[in-house]
């Protein structure tokens, strides 16, 4: 059992006080997700329709473009708890590409047309890496930073 | 650095007001994992299950892993939002911290695997009955079922459960910040509740596709 002491830290809150100069890296991450939502939802709803792709790989380049953008801005902090960033990165990294790539087998066992495989396949992995980035960001931005 | 400690017989660390602490000793927090790794193994097991089941195409085992899968994901989430999450507000803030410690952890391991399997087994199934074939007499209804699954999707991977792991983080530091843990609980609770809801739409949908 870990003990929590009983009195008011002299450094109240200094983390949270770090909060507002941060950048908007989750609402940044939450608006990549919903732009690769729109798209899947977009493809999903014309399967087996001869529709134009354009609208949802304008939203799959929106979403690439905001997610390397929010990649900038994550890198670009100075003081932020990297270790705890790059812990909480990896391992869900790892359970969303497992899930992404769950959804890659569906797409190529059902014979997906290639166009429309390979958006699917580039808005699952913006996907895989968007929403580690959101975890990781979401968790280290209330952890000390070292030093 | 360092953080706001849970000030004893102080505030309480969730969701409302709930009974002030009794006794006066600082609340205990429990050894926990935030990942519980004996959950792992059963999870990566579904999955199998999962794959093999769309592998094959077997009827009986995507129905069972969309349906069975579905109806917990549902539950679960109507069952933390409109039941679990108002008596969590009205605990003690050890009781709290204890259940807290103690159910999140399981979260982490439990939401994404149903929710994967329940997508997965869903897409195939559909896939295999032509469901999602434009031409599908219902589409439009089936199309309504992806909107409101997408937007419950954004919610619980933006909002949710980053306040999932942000608490559990949190409850693993030396000195945990209630007023954090407080806020970061409504996140999870209120967005519980939310997707709980549109469950229940869901529920509608498929309700009425399955009896077409």
């Amino acid at each position: 059992m870990t003990d929590v002491a009983g009195a008011v830290h002299p450094d109240v809150d200094e983390i949270d006080l770090r909060q507002a100069g941060l950048p908007r890296v989750a609402r940044l991450a939450t608006a990549t997700l919903a732009l690769v939502v729109i798209g899947g939802i977009y493809m999903a709803a014309q399967i087996d329709r001869s529709v134009t792709l354009a609208p949802p790989l304008v939203l799959a380049i929106a979403a690439g473009v905001v997610l390397l953008v929010n990649v900038v801005l994550l890198s670009r902090i100075r003081e932020f708890a990297w270790d705890t960033f790059f812990r909480v990165f990896g391992w869900t990294l790892l359970a969303y590409l497992t899930i992404a790539g769950i959804l890659e087998y569906v797409f190529v066992y059902d014979h997906t047309p290639g166009r429309q495989l390979a958006l699917f396949s580039a808005m699952l992995f913006i996907f895989a890496i968007d929403v580690p980035l959101l975890l990781g960001f979401s968790v280290a931005r209330y952890q000390p930073p070292p030093g | 650095m360092t953080d706001t400690v849970i000030a004893v017989g102080g505030e309480p660390t969730d969701v409302d007001s709930g009974p002030p602490q009794a006794g006066g000793g600082p609340p205990p927090i429990p050894e926990f994992s935030i990942v519980p790794l004996r959950g792992i193994p059963i999870a990566a097991a579904l999955l199998v299950g999962l794959l093999v089941a769309i592998s094959t195409n077997n009827l009986w085992a995507l129905t069972f892993f969309h349906v069975g899968g579905g109806g917990l994901w549902t539950s679960i989430d109507l069952f933390l939002g409109l039941i679990i999450g108002p008596i969590l507000g009205r605990l003690s803030v050890p009781a709290r911290i204890e259940f807290t410690v103690r159910f999140m952890p399981k979260m982490v391991v439990i939401m994404p695997t149903l929710v994967a399997i329940t997508l997965g087994a869903g897409f195939q199934l559909a896939r295999h009955l032509g469901n999602l074939n434009a031409d599908y007499p219902h589409h439009g209804w089936l199309v309504a079922s992806y909107i409101i699954v997408g937007v419950m999707a954004v919610i619980a991977l933006g909002l949710l459960e980053p306040a999932n792991l942000a608490v559990l983080f949190e409850l693993k530091k030396p000195r945990p910040n209630p007023e954090r843990i407080g806020r970061l609980m409504k996140i999870f609770v209120y967005t519980a509740g939310i997707t709980g809801i549109m469950q229940i739409a869901t529920i509608v949908i498929m309700t009425f596709l399955a009896s077409r």
